[in-house]
């Protein structure tokens, strides 16, 4: 008799069990679930060890993190609470100027600067961008595409904070293993904690106001506040991100204000995929390598990550990251019927 | 008396600036956030096709113009038309494009001292004890013009009547057998026109740089903005107010305040009055 | 004479050319059901919208418990007890239905009210949001709460917008046409539903097109045309009033004889 073969689903009956309580009563569901997570987690902890003949590889890594940072905040303003952020370069500039001027002037350690310009540079930025807040979406947008854009100009014509030579003289940190764990332990922080957060209430209320506004007001929540919430919890990742970098650099200037910031964050979460969080880490993963290798090309990295921007909005991809997760739960093998 | 003079020809310039943008948004609800790379590549698109095709500068104006027109609707054909009606991909797009646009220009060479244009007529003229310049004169003048010829094209012309059309009321004008994407490939044609003319009208007061794309993007919105997104009138209004209120502070607290200006220009308009000065959008005002 | 719980004097509002609302007023008492209603495009629904804060209006004034809502953005509204439906429902489709609650249970006056009964200290806003829906009628100790909410069919769906109010503990509810879209046994075992709002102490203000189901339940009902109020009174009085009839079924013309 010919044996028929068919094809099957390699998790078949796994998955449906990885729902609920199930996950943890067989070794198999388990993996199924923590495996990718896994991968990511051991893959960004092991880069640096890995990477120690290779310094400016191990550089890569922390600058990857930062974008990586700039790119969740954006996906998550963006997907889970509609607010779309077209300048994350001024979270960037903020928090570098907010922390050099910290060490330079008032003398603090980057142990105590980096947590207060994080803090008081995401305050700012929500101040900052409160007027826009209760309007309509792309009056954000507007905003925050033109404050980096503006804030650069006036800091270079009035030659505040040291104009076009920026601040220099920041302290860098203690030591080089501190430098990539703090980077990499806290983007993972973030990425994991806010996944966590757009599943608790307060973020079904973030995502609320992103599917039907109306609906939420008319809930009795005011839209504003949680707006302002959102806007300040990813302002916190993007000061931080430039905190890091004042840092790293041992300098801040004009160019934390520079499109760069703005724009690879947006092309990493279209690219890696929107909507997932971890999307916009894995496409900063894919995207900032390529940066360096195109940094030949100058100015033209800018115009090569906007046409490819363009033809990802326009042709709506869905992103790398979505388009793994799905196939990741369709993997087949062929069977005996 | 200087300021005054001075003050009616930064408004004139900002009014052309803004123009553009404006009409494109104010009849097919478009952002069009290429505009500020429109105007920077018409100049450059002047200067080459002067200096290196030696063509004479009255010849070198209308095909400089007639290509962004082209630009702009390239984008419109190929880009926007794909994402219309879903608005931050309309911002992203266009600002990605103009982005593009702008870099590539920069990394081409674009830049330094020896881009500029000639003025159009050189020498100057005393008004009321003031010396101006031909050529600032010149801006309002040609200011005044353009803005005349728009309001017959939409008032007077089939063309510009669809447009009015469309703008007004975008169903109604399409049950009459208006096509909507024809007339947004028109307005954006014509928007991308208007910003080349601003750019070579205005760019023989200086060099042209990379940087001014990002600054009339800047102003054009600032205006659009507290002029109320889509109307042409606020538009005008705007920019005289936003004009004057440079000139002013120029003269008073400080040199380099036209970024300061809009900024808050920006900011007092989204907190006082978001819907802008004769706003038609009502923002505010939502319907279930 | 009571005092009115929701005192509406002189409400107009134009979109453009056209007078959506002219002069509007009404008074509505504690614990009545009263009715609104009026051929297509009277402005029922503008009106709800500017009595809730969802449209600023031209002129007139609100009062609700004695306070002056008028111009206040949704949100308060909502928070001081007015409550309102909406006819377009939206929930969230992928999520339960249960989690779909968890948007108002998050509002300041869902957390002063405190536990709601057996929900404990709104620690756990999943147990009160079952609970809410066990008392709207979804099936108690079933599965049908944690079905996301795509899988619904309308009858559940407008008892999840009724929900949605009722977490808040609201004093009056505005139901914007509930009975359009079901059917006469999902009306019929709605009913029910609103009689236990009453005997709750909650005011219902229903706007509706589907005449017989409201005048059964309805205590006083006010009718709308082109933007004006055109007559107020029980639903017997306005089945028989002459004005009524002219506005949904329009008059004959009269010939001398």
């Amino acid at each position: 008799m010919e044996q028929m073969l068919r094809k099957e689903r390699i998790d078949r009956g796994i998955r449906v069990r990885t729902e609920g309580i199930y996950a943890i009563s067989h070794w198999q569901e388990l993996t199924y679930l923590i495996l990718p997570r896994l991968l990511l987690i051991g893959g960004f902890f092991l880069a640096p060890i890995c990477l120690l003949p290779f310094p400016y590889w191990q550089r890569i890594v922390s600058i990857i993190c930062v974008y990586g940072l700039l790119a969740i905040s954006f996906d998550f303003l963006a997907n889970f609470v509609g607010l779309v952020c077209l300048g994350g370069a001024f979270f960037v500039g903020v928090g570098g100027y907010v922390a050099a001027l910290l060490n330079t002037q008032l003398g603090l350690p980057s142990v105590l600067s980096i947590p207060a310009a994080t803090i008081g540079g995401a305050a700012i930025c929500t101040l900052l961008f409160l007027p826009c807040l209760p309007l309509r979406g792309i009056y954000f947008a507007i905003v925050t595409l033109m404050y980096p854009l503006i804030f650069s100009r006036i800091i270079e014509a009035f030659n505040l904070f040291g104009g076009t030579d920026g601040i220099a003289g920041v302290v860098s940190f203690p030591n080089v293993w501190l430098e990539q764990y703090v980077i990499i332990s806290l983007t993972l922080f973030g990425l994991f904690g806010l996944r966590r957060l757009v599943n608790e209430d307060i973020g079904l209320v973030l995502r609320g106001i992103k599917d039907n506004d109306q609906a939420v007001k008319a809930s009795g929540i005011d839209i504003t506040r949680y707006k302002a919430l959102a806007v300040f919890i990813a302002s916190l990742l993007g000061c931080f991100a430039g905190a890091y970098l004042a840092h790293l650099y041992m300098w801040a200037g004009i160019s934390l204000f520079a499109l760069d910031f703005s724009i690879m964050p947006i092309a990493a979460t279209v690219i890696g995929g929107g909507g997932s969080l971890a999307g916009a880490l894995v496409g900063s993963l894919i995207i900032v390598p390529i940066s360096e290798l195109l940094r030949a090309f100058g100015t033209l990295r800018i115009a090569i990550y906007a046409l490819i921007l363009t033809a990802f909005i326009v042709f709506r991809s869905e992103g790398i990251m979505v388009y793994a997760q799905r196939k990741y739960h369709q993997f087949e093998r062929w069977v005996k019927v | 008396m200087e300021l005054l003079i001075y003050g009616l020809i930064n408004s004139m310039a900002l009014a052309l600036m803004a123009l553009g943008f404006t009409l494109v948004y104010g009849i097919s609800r478009l952002p069009n956030f290429a505009h500020g790379a429109l105007y920077v590549v018409t100049g450059f698109a002047t200067w080459t096709f002067i200096h290196s095709l030696g063509l004479p500068y009255g010849v070198a104006i209308p095909l400089a113009l007639l290509m962004t027109a082209l630009i702009g609707t390239f984008i419109y054909q190929f880009v926007l038309i794909r994402v219309r009606g879903m608005e931050m991909s309309e911002v992203i797009a266009t600002y990605a494009i103009g982005l593009a646009i702008l870099e590539a220009l920069r990394w081409a060479g674009f830049k330094g001292m020896t881009y500029s244009l000639p003025v159009f007529v050189g020498g100057s003229v005393e008004i009321l004890g003031v010396p101006v310049d031909m050529h600032r004169l010149l801006i309002l003048g040609i200011g005044a013009l353009v803005f005349l010829a728009i309001w017959a094209f939409t008032h007077f012309t089939r063309l510009g009547l669809a447009l009015r059309g469309i703008a007004q009321d975008e169903w109604a004008a399409m049950m009459l057998g208006i096509d909507s994407d024809f007339t947004a490939t028109v307005a954006l044609a014509i928007g991308s026109a208007l910003a080349g003319l601003a750019a070579v009208v205005l760019l023989p007061l200086g060099n042209i740089v990379v940087e001014a794309g990002y600054s009339v993007l800047i102003f054009a919105i600032a205006v659009c903005i507290v002029g109320g997104l889509g109307s042409w009138a606020g538009a005008v209004l705007a920019s005289f107010i936003i004009g004057f209120a440079q000139i002013l502070s120029v003269a008073y607290i400080a040199s380099h305040f036209h970024m300061v200006v809009a900024l808050l220009a920006i900011i007092l308009t989204l907190i006082f009055r978001p819907s802008g000065l004769f706003g038609r959008q009502k923002e505010l005002e939502e319907r279930v | 004479m009571r005092e009115p719980i929701l005192k509406v004097s002189g409400v107009s509002k134009a979109f453009g050319g056209v007078q959506a609302l002219r002069d509007v007023s009404f008074e509505v008492y504690p614990g009545e059901v009263f009715g609104i209603i009026g051929p297509n495009g009277s402005g029922k629904t503008t009106l709800v919208n500017c009595i809730t804060g969802f449209v600023r209006m031209d002129a007139g004034r609100v009062l609700f418990k004695g306070k002056e809502i008028t111009g206040w953005p949704p949100h308060r509204i909502a928070n001081e007890g007015l409550a309102r439906t909406f006819q377009i429902m939206r929930p969230y489709y992928s999520l339960p239905a249960y989690k779909n609650l968890i948007v108002p249970l998050y509002s300041p006056r869902a957390r002063k009210m405190g536990g709601w009964r057996g929900g404990g200290k709104m620690g756990d806003r999943d147990t009160v949001a079952v609970d809410i829906l066990e008392e709207i009628g979804f099936e108690r100790d079933s599965f049908v709460p944690y079905k996301p909410a795509s899988a619904l069919p309308t009858g559940y769906l407008k008892r999840l917008e009724l929900a949605r109010c009722m977490a808040l503990r609201p004093e009056l509810i505005i139901c914007d046409e509930v009975f359009s879209g079901l059917s006469m046994s999902e009306i019929a075992s709605m009913i029910p539903l609103i009689e236990k709002f009453q005997m709750g102490g909650v005011t219902l203000v229903m706007i509706e097109h589907r005449l017989k189901e409201l005048f059964r339940v309805a205590d006083r009902v006010m009718v709308l045309n082109f933007g004006e109020k055109i007559m107020e009174g029980t639903p017997e009085e306005v089945i028989q009033d002459e004005r009524v009839k002219e506005a949904y079924l329009g008059t004959e013309e009269t010939r001398d004889a």
